[in-house]
């Protein structure tokens, strides 16, 4: 790769950072949705009894606050490239001499570095509130899933924003697609006593990046399948989202 | 030498030929222009030359390199400002400016020395660590021609370059445009639908029509091959007039608008005591008179059968919403 290909993916990736530090209330926005789920959720059911419930439901409930956040914020980085294209900036972009796959990596790797912090200052704050980590390598794991989550979730809006021309089209699979998926992940509630939604979220590919993130990150009482069963899915549905999103983005016109 | 060469260059949107086999050249060092009414086929002419588009038909050559088969080295020799804004308003000019450096593979010294150049020429050097949300149009115009230029393009290509901006900020534009030509012997090729900019800035221009050139000489030329000059006078009975002076046979053509007649002839000087002496005949009564070398508008209109005009106030709503959003956001 030439000099001037890590340059390109360097300055994406900045640009990304830069209108990233600068939007303070959409940054504030999608901290404090999740928090408040987190918080009230969190305290609320704090001492409720839910069949396949192990343990504190803060603690089941924080690794599926964190991926959420991570989710919604790494798509919405993918979709932006339609303000890209709205706004024209994507044409100086592309007429620029540096090849489609550099510009998709710095653009995916922009759009996860913000998801991630944002997924960070979650799970720190659902320390604070009292969530401890299982172990060490544990949490180590946990973050790889983080990264994980959110690659895959750029993918999946780099398709989006390919496909579609204005942001009512992603609002709509928001509602539609992303909302029931993430309420059948287990993120909110535990599936594992109920057999249908059980053998549902095993097609529910939300499922197994929230229970791989639970189950390293607090421990596999409440998780289904083992981490490292989860991470290798988890890692193929990276690769094929990640595929899928530079292929579209790359066929899609100006 | 020709920088710029187009080989039956087509694009065909489903049942629509936007651009119809046009092949022409830019020489080397040249202001060359594409003048045509809305819908023209302009933008897709440059977004093909630009590599953004594929053409459905023949091909082009920039510097040498074929636009389909060698796009990496067409996009290292040009610089493109686009009819739409292309910055990011949540960045600063020096920031857009260091991401298009970037982009481009400039070194760092290149980098530093080269964003005070352009900011230079095109006077932004105090707004430069402003966001570009807050600049004003025309700003965001000057920032634009300044990044293309970041890179040292052998062609610029420039899509209206001051479409929807006041008359004013127009001239300052006109101003760059000349210098870059001449300071950084940038070639350049502009497109727009104003036929004064055409006359001030263009070596040569191209007329197209429904994705068609119909005509392309410099300006001069293009003015001899009406070889008239044009008389416009204004009259107490135009309609009268106009049926006596059609009779005449040194009269090449003759429109008439509300209370004005505008007319082709050859050496207009010397007609103008004969139309009035035809005119005080039939007591008719002239308030004024004047004789202009032709313009653009005029070659178009006689290439065309329409004038460009026409068109501009079918399309005035599109015009203005356009240089709404140039403004906005
Ligand atoms: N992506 C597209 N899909 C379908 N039709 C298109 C597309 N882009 C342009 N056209 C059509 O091609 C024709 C030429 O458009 P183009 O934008 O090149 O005109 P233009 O000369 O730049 O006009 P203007 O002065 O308004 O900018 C128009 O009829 C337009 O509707
Ligand atoms: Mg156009």
């Amino acid at each position: 790769m030439r000099a001037n290909e890590l340059q390109a993916i360097y300055i994406m990736w900045m640009r990304q950072m830069k209108r990233f530090v600068r939007s303070r209330s959409r940054v504030i926005s999608m901290i404090i949705q999740p928090l408040f789920f987190l918080i009230f959720l969190g305290v609320g059911f704090r001492n409720v009894q839910m069949p396949g419930l192990e343990g504190s439901f803060i603690d089941f409930l924080a690794p599926g606050i964190v991926a959420m956040a991570i989710l919604f914020s790494s798509m919405f980085a993918g979709v932006s490239v339609l303000w890209d294209k709205q706004f024209g900036f994507l044409q100086e972009v592309l007429v620029a001499p540096v090849s489609r796959f550099s510009i998709i990596i710095g653009r995916t790797l922009g759009g996860a570095t913000t998801a991630l912090i944002q997924g960070l200052i979650i799970l720190i704050i659902s320390f604070i509130l009292g969530v401890r980590p299982s172990s060490i390598p544990g949490l180590l794991l946990a973050i790889v899933f983080m990264i994980l989550i959110a690659f895959s979730a750029v993918g999946f809006g780099l398709v989006i924003a390919s496909r579609m021309n204005d942001f009512e089209g992603f609002q709509l699979i928001m509602n539609i697609i992303m909302f029931p998926l993430l309420f059948l992940s287990s993120a909110f509630f535990p599936v594992k006593e109920d057999m249908v939604l059980r053998t549902l979220s095993f097609f529910n590919p939300l499922f197994y990046m929230v229970d791989g993130l639970r189950g390293s990150l607090i421990g596999t009482e409440n998780s289904i399948f083992s981490p490292f069963m989860d991470l290798v899915v988890v890692i193929i549905i990276c690769v094929a989202m990640l595929s899928l999103g530079s292929y579209s983005f790359s066929k899609s016109e100006v | 030498m020709n920088i710029v060469e187009t080989f039956n260059l087509t694009k065909r949107f489903n049942d629509l030929t936007a651009v119809d086999h046009i092949s022409f050249s830019v020489r080397k060092g040249e202001i060359f222009g594409f003048l045509g009414p809305n819908g023209a086929g302009k933008t897709t002419t440059i977004k093909m030359l630009t590599t953004l588009l594929n053409p459905t038909e023949g091909t082009a050559k920039i510097c040498g390199y074929d636009i389909v088969r060698d796009r990496d080295m067409v996009r290292q020799s040009i610089g493109v400002v686009f009819q739409e804004p292309a910055l990011d308003t949540m960045l600063t000019g020096r920031e857009n400016l260091d991401f298009h450096a970037r982009m481009y593979g400039l070194s760092r010294e290149e980098r530093t020395t080269r964003i005070e150049e352009v900011l230079k020429l095109v006077n932004l050097v105090e707004k430069k660590d402003t966001l570009v949300k807050y600049y004003s149009g025309g700003m965001k115009r000057r920032l634009e021609i300044a990044r293309a230029l970041m890179h040292f393009p052998k062609v610029l290509f420039l899509d209206e370059p001051t479409l929807g901006l006041d008359a004013q900020t127009r001239r300052t534009i006109w101003e760059y445009i000349k210098r870059m030509n001449k300071e950084e012997k940038t070639t350049i090729f502009l497109t727009t639908h104003y036929m004064d900019e055409a006359d001030f800035l263009c070596d040569r221009v191209a007329i197209i029509d429904h994705g068609k050139i119909i005509a392309l000489d410099t300006i001069p030329n293009l003015k001899n091959a009406i070889g008239n000059d044009v008389i416009i006078l204004s009259c107490s009975q135009p309609t009268d007039l106009r049926k006596r002076l059609e009779r005449e046979d040194w009269v090449k053509s003759i429109e008439q608008h509300n209370s004005s007649l505008t007319l082709g002839v050859e050496m207009g000087e010397e007609k103008i005591p004969i139309i009035v002496e035809i005119s005080q005949k039939i007591g008719v009564k002239i308030k004024s008179i004047s004789v202009r070398k032709p313009t653009l508008d005029d070659v178009f209109l006689h290439f065309t059968g329409r004038r460009i005009r026409d068109e501009k106030d079918a399309n005035s709503s599109l015009e203005k919403r356009s240089s709404f959003r140039r403004r906005g956001v």
